[in-house]
């Protein structure tokens, strides 16, 4: 999911006497396999993700982990699992949330099944080192999201980003990955951006995965960037770890006229986020979610009733394995001029 | 001598073109069919245009808009492409300044777009399926025997529209022999089927949206008499349908190339020129991005879509 095979990566590869494949990057090859392998009404991240199974599969390897839940995905290991064993493949699925509980005794006996060698002091000493890993990453990125839109060397902003990530990974104490941090971070604010005073400000709320994986919502963001916009985005790996239990009952309590109960996954969070965009000065708020998603459509009348109250608007799109691009083009295309009309009045 | 400025909106099933001078006058216009090749549809369009035109027009700006805007921009050499949704939006503000909701049903796509203050304030589209189009209607209307042109006439006939399955398509179908079979009349079915469309549409597009008069219909299927009288009966308000209303996109973009112009005269001659597209896979990855090449007199252009520096060097 986006560049976070980097510190899952570092992990294994530190702690683990074994061979980590990068996933290959999401390309149609990826969604034909796992749109032919699936359900066909299940969501788009079951068939990106057994799609990169397969294909992983096929060049080689013989352990795969799922890991995620929250909603029907808590569920999705032990389908795809059974899936992939009818395709005849044959492999170790960790799944890190087994029918929706952490189950994290079984899963340290089956890492030892796969590794004799593996110590446990080890592991927990690189695993907090891929955990601020991860929260770094995240702080890089929401300033590159402000920015990345007024660059004025062209993908000056990615280049740095890949950089980094080769640092990154080299790393092997907490010391030096927070000096690495730092270091990047100033040249960050050291590279050239244009920014007017008074741009234009949209916030991206909705379904995780979708959020998260550029090519599932059509490099929303880059395009995004090209108008010129910058971007807000509340979701990314470190909030969903750790901050989101107590996150969500802020929200709950944050947006409490519009949501009284929580309503599973990202639903709840959402509702809190767009009040808290239609309150910060943001122009526009864009909702994506892959289609059938049953907590977010649950959230969208919500969302509605905000967008209406406070009088700023919002954009849903829904996701499938093959939206037409020229569509979504020109619907965001829209929205931006609407946007920039509203803002010029 | 008087300036023109031409707006072209091609739509999957039919192209419109239209000529405005600096007051917002209608010169010329035309609307026929796209018949599914947007570059002949053009030419042919522009042709007839071309002999419709007094001699003492100059044009000054052309403007496209539709779901071949870009195409047909860089075929035309167009000062500005927009989307449909501004188009029309300020086609209709040059009408009818006051108007909070605009209601537009085309061949391939219909959406909703709020206003105040002559800005716009909200919209919506369609997302997933064509349900309730213009192209639904037209299919049905050859099933049934009717000229499209007639369908509305025939709707205001019934005074019993029967009930149609109104979510999808598909159903609506299935529904809509049913009933033929079981001996319901034409035009009852009819009337039910443009009943179906509006509820649709109000299902689906404008869900959640709050309607505030005045509103204006829109698009093709504004055409369709039946249609807005049901528009009118479930809405409660008065529905405005300008006589000029399937070509209201086409005005849009008119104005926005008369706001654009750059003193560039155009040449309407667009008949001789060779323009040809060339759609391939790249092949050289996994992704296997369509890229589409466009020639104009045999010399490349432009391509489009694709992903990566990999895709860049074109044959």
């Amino acid at each position: 999911m986006g560049n976070y095979f980097i510190p899952v990566k570092y992990l294994l590869t530190k702690c683990l006497n074994i061979k980590v494949l990068n996933p290959p990057k999401i390309t149609n090859k990826t969604i034909e396999l796992g749109v032919k392998n699936s359900p066909e009404f299940v969501c788009m991240p079951f068939k990106y993700t057994l799609g990169t199974f397969i294909e992983d599969l096929d060049r080689g390897a013989n352990v795969l982990l799922q890991a995620g839940g929250g909603c029907r995905y808590g569920y999705y290991g032990e389908l795809q699992e059974k899936i992939l064993k009818d395709l005849g493949y044959d492999f170790i699925y960790i799944n890190l949330i087994n029918g929706g509980n952490h189950q994290i005794c079984k899963i340290y006996r089956l890492i030892k099944k796969i590794d004799p060698k593996f110590k446990i002091y080890k592991f927990i000493k690189y695993f907090i080192i891929t955990i601020k890993m991860v929260k770094y990453m995240d702080k890089i990125d929401d300033y590159i999201r402000k920015n990345i839109g007024f660059e004025v060397i062209p993908n000056s902003f990615t280049d740095l980003q890949k950089e980094m990530f080769k640092e990154f990974s080299k790393v092997n104490s907490l010391y030096k990955l927070r000096k690495l941090y730092h270091k990047y971070f100033k040249k960050f604010k050291l590279l050239q951006v244009n920014k007017p005073k008074n741009v234009l400000k949209v916030g991206i709320i909705g379904e995780l995965y979708t959020i998260m994986e550029p090519f599932a919502n059509y490099f929303l963001e880059t395009e995004l960037a090209k108008m010129h916009i910058e971007i807000k985005r509340f979701t990314n790996a470190y909030y969903l770890l750790f901050q989101k239990r107590k996150g969500s009952k802020k929200y709950l309590k944050y947006a409490s006229e519009y949501v009284k109960y929580k309503m599973g996954a990202d639903a709840t969070d959402n509702i809190g986020r767009c009040k808290y965009l239609c309150e910060n000065g943001y122009d526009g708020i864009i909702h994506i979610k892959s289609s059938f998603c049953t907590p977010e459509i649950a959230a969208m009348p919500i969302i509605s009733k905000i967008s209406r109250e406070y009088n700023i608007p919002v954009i849903y799109f829904s996701f499938d394995a093959n939206t037409s691009e020229v569509g979504i083009k020109t619907r965001l295309e829209a929205f931006y001029d609407m946007l920039e009309m509203r803002k010029n009045k | 001598m008087k300036n023109g400025y031409l707006g072209i909106d091609i739509g999957s099933i039919s192209t419109k073109g239209v000529i405005i001078d600096d007051d917002n006058n209608i010169i010329t216009s035309l609307y026929i069919w796209t018949e599914g090749n947007p570059i002949e549809a053009v030419k042919k369009l522009i042709k007839k245009l071309q002999n419709n035109l007094p001699n003492n027009v100059l044009i000054k700006g052309i403007g496209t808009t539709g779901s071949a805007r870009k195409l047909i921009g860089l075929m035309v050499d167009a000062n500005i492409v927009k989307n449909e949704i501004i188009a029309h939006a300020i086609g209709t503000l040059a009408f009818y300044p006051d108007v909070k909701t605009i209601l537009e049903i085309g061949g391939q796509d219909s959406k909703i777009i709020l206003l105040n203050n002559q800005m716009i304030t909200d919209y919506a589209m369609n997302t997933l399926c064509a349900a309730g189009t213009g192209s639904f209607l037209s299919s049905q209307a050859k099933r049934l025997g009717v000229n499209i042109e007639e369908f509305g006439s025939f709707a205001l006939k019934s005074t019993n529209p029967v009930k149609i399955a109104a979510r999808c398509t598909v159903f609506a179908e299935s529904d809509l022999i049913h009933k033929a079979q079981v001996g319901y009349q034409k035009e009852d079915i009819i009337a039910g089927l443009c009943k179906s469309i509006v509820l649709n549409y109000l299902n689906n597009v404008a869900k959640g949206k709050k309607i505030y008069g005045p509103v204006v219909f829109q698009g093709g299927v504004s055409k369709n008499k039946g249609v807005v009288k049901y528009f009118k009966e479930i809405l409660k308000t008065d529905v405005i349908v300008d006589p000029n209303s399937h070509l209201m996109g086409a005005i849009g973009i008119a104005i926005l190339a008369r706001k654009n112009k750059t003193g560039k005269t155009y040449n309407l001659n667009i008949q001789e020129i060779s323009f040809k597209t060339i759609g391939s896979d790249c092949g050289k990855c996994a992704n296997n991005c369509e890229i589409l090449r466009i020639y104009k007199n045999n010399q490349l252009i432009d391509a489009w879509g694709n992903k990566c520096e990999k895709g860049l060097k074109v044959k």
